[in-house]
């Protein structure tokens, strides 16, 4: 399989990056090269093999559902670029 | 008397103890060794010589208490990669610029626990996505290691290039790294230092910056074996808040050293022989052999039939990941914003700027391999295959093989901005040809200096060992170490 320059941009859209023409002109290259690469894959027999979920067969610790930490948000909006009274800012989304 | 940063950790942890020097002497003179040299190795990306020296002064003033933990007053380096409180911590990306925490990773905390003294954030590629260490936005680092005869910059390898570069320079006692497909291994093949990644589960990966969730573990870039088991006894934990760290006691690895190898299993699989490698790795990897031997281990002809596969499958399964970790980062909540005409504008212009061309490029092929009608040929394809490279690994140990010895890279360091490798990203990947298999399987790995090429530059062979048994590999690596001596660079910087 491979890519055209319309999926590379409809991919860019889905993973909300802005590309240029000549962005997406070059990674119709650099995406074909990898995908070639990883195409010799179909070539293994998996007839009734798992797909690997987890490489330990651990089962995953679980806790109470209760709260055990909190109470921070001057910490959690301390990195943000805007904010307002513990609040993050974003351009307005509803007209 | 001798340099203080030529000490190994169990060195200083002594003389520390003998009181002959001070944390603090030892933190001052590891800062000077940084300002002397890190304009031209750029090995760190921020220095923290204030925090440090408190550090230090707590630490001697707990020496002074009779409170002595296992890495009291030792200065080390931290990959950006780890989260450290109100300190640089950006992944060396643009799109965490300005980002300081106000929370501590678990491996970093375990440290600072254990008595610890922190230098600074260590360089790195973006988002560790790299094998060369140029990927970073605060530019290449330079490997303390020329050439015999030129004056040619090489790369330390990555994604841990930074703490391979300073551990090898003596810009710090040891530093920490994260390995998600040879990060640790490759950097301290490329640099004479000794890097374990242990088993997927050991390392807490909570308040690390996450890659590939299924493959990323933490371990240490150390000077020797030993150096690296007291540090990952100390970076290990059981931790409630990683589900997928594993409920088993850190066992005390630096006791497993100069222990006999005797009657130990090591396997060599055929499949790592690969076309094109360079006649000095398969020589390397004989002389393995012959040292394990003498210690009386018996060697073993192996098969692990899907290692080819396992590069592919880990170009499907991380950039999967990595684009699903990565769309956290979208100049909301914490980093880079671009503004835009509208929230979607935003988020688009501020990915475009804030994230490097192989960063883009691995979250552009994630995101295809996850897109509705590719999931199945390529991600289940992928997940499918890991399964058959585990189980490789399962049925050679289920025969009696204690573990496995290969090279650990299929060269030595390459120069700086190699136009071959910066035009062709499938070329760069297979660096870590013989390293990625373990991430795939979940085992642990222990990469250890060999020996140095006919131009003088340092080799590694790999250890792959069974789930847990990290012990193993420090016991074998270390009989490697006697036999192949230590290498340390001629210092021009």
């Amino acid at each position: 399989m491979s890519v055209d320059l319309a999926t590379v941009k409809r991919v860019a859209r889905l993973a909300r990056i802005a590309v240029t023409e000549e962005d997406a002109n070059r990674m119709v290259g650099e995406l074909n090269g990898i995908l070639g690469f990883v195409e010799q894959l179909s070539e293994v027999d998996v007839t009734g093999v798992e797909p690997m979920t987890s490489v330990t067969p651990m089962e995953m610790r679980k806790r109470q559902d209760e709260v055990t930490d909190g109470d921070k948000a001057a910490d959690i909006v301390a990195n943000a670029p805007a904010t307002d009274y513990n609040f993050f800012l974003v351009p307005k989304v509803v007209e | 008397m001798t340099e203080l940063t030529s000490l190994t950790i169990a060195e200083a942890r002594e003389k520390l103890k003998a009181r002959e020097f001070t944390s603090v002497e030892l933190t001052k003179a590891y800062l000077d060794a940084i300002d002397a040299a890190n304009g031209v190795l750029n090995a760190y990306i921020a220095v923290t010589p204030e925090k440090a020296l408190d550090m230090a002064k707590a630490s001697d003033e707990r020496r002074a208490a009779g409170k002595v933990g296992a890495l009291e007053g030792i200065p080390l380096g931290i990959k950006d990669l780890f989260a450290t409180r109100d300190v640089h911590t950006q992944a060396c990306s643009h799109i965490l610029d300005g980002f300081k925490p106000k929370y501590e990773s678990t491996v970093t905390q375990n440290l600072w626990d254990d008595g610890a003294v922190m230098l600074g954030k260590l360089n790195m590629d973006e988002f560790a996505m790299g094998s060369s260490n140029e990927t970073s936005h605060y530019g290449a680092v330079i490997n303390p290691w020329k050439a015999e005869g030129s004056n040619q910059q090489l790369v330390p390898g990555g994604s841990s290039g930074g703490s391979a570069s300073a551990v090898a320079a003596h810009l710090c006692a040891g530093a920490t790294a994260t390995d998600t497909g040879g990060s640790i291994r490759q950097p301290a093949a490329f640099t004479g230092t000794v890097g374990i990644k242990p088993t997927y589960g050991r390392c807490s990966r909570w308040g690390t910056v996450a890659f590939a969730s299924s493959l990323d573990q933490a371990g240490p870039i150390a000077r020797d074996v030993r150096d690296a088991a007291i540090m990952l006894k100390s970076m290990a934990s059981v931790d409630l808040k990683d589900t997928t760290s594993v409920d088993l006691p850190v066992p005390d690895y630096e006791a497993s050293l100069g222990q006999s190898v005797k009657g130990m299993k090591i396997g060599i699989p055929k499949e790592y022989r690969i076309d094109g490698m360079p006649e000095e790795i398969e020589k390397l990897w004989q002389q393995g052999i012959a040292w394990l031997k003498d210690a009386g281990a018996e060697i073993v002809d192996i098969t692990l039939p899907h290692t080819k596969y396992a590069l592919p499958a880990y170009y499907i399964v991380a950039p999967a990941e990595a684009s699903s970790n990565l769309a956290r980062y979208d100049g909301v909540r914490y980093g880079l914003r671009v503004d835009g005409k509208d929230i979607v504008d935003m988020y688009e212009k501020t990915r475009a700027a804030g994230f490097g061309t192989e960063v883009k490029r691995r979250i552009m092929i994630g995101t295809y391999v996850l897109s509705a009608g590719y999931y199945d040929a390529y991600y289940l394809q992928a997940q499918k295959v890991r399964t058959l490279i585990k189980r490789d690994f399962e049925i050679v140990f289920d025969a009696g093989v204690d573990a496995i010895l290969t090279p650990a890279t299929p060269s030595s360091a390459f120069g700086v901005a190699d136009e071959a490798l910066a035009s062709d990203p499938v070329k760069m990947y297979l660096n870590d040809i013989f390293t990625v298999t373990v991430n795939m399987a979940g085992l642990p790995g222990i990469a250890v200096p060999a020996g140095l090429d006919a131009k003088g530059l340092p080799l590694g062979l790999q250890l792959i060992g069974k789930p847990f048994e990290e012990e193993t590999l420090f016991r074998t690596a270390h009989v490697i170490e006697q036999a192949a001596g230590r290498f340390t660079p001629a210092k021009w910087w």
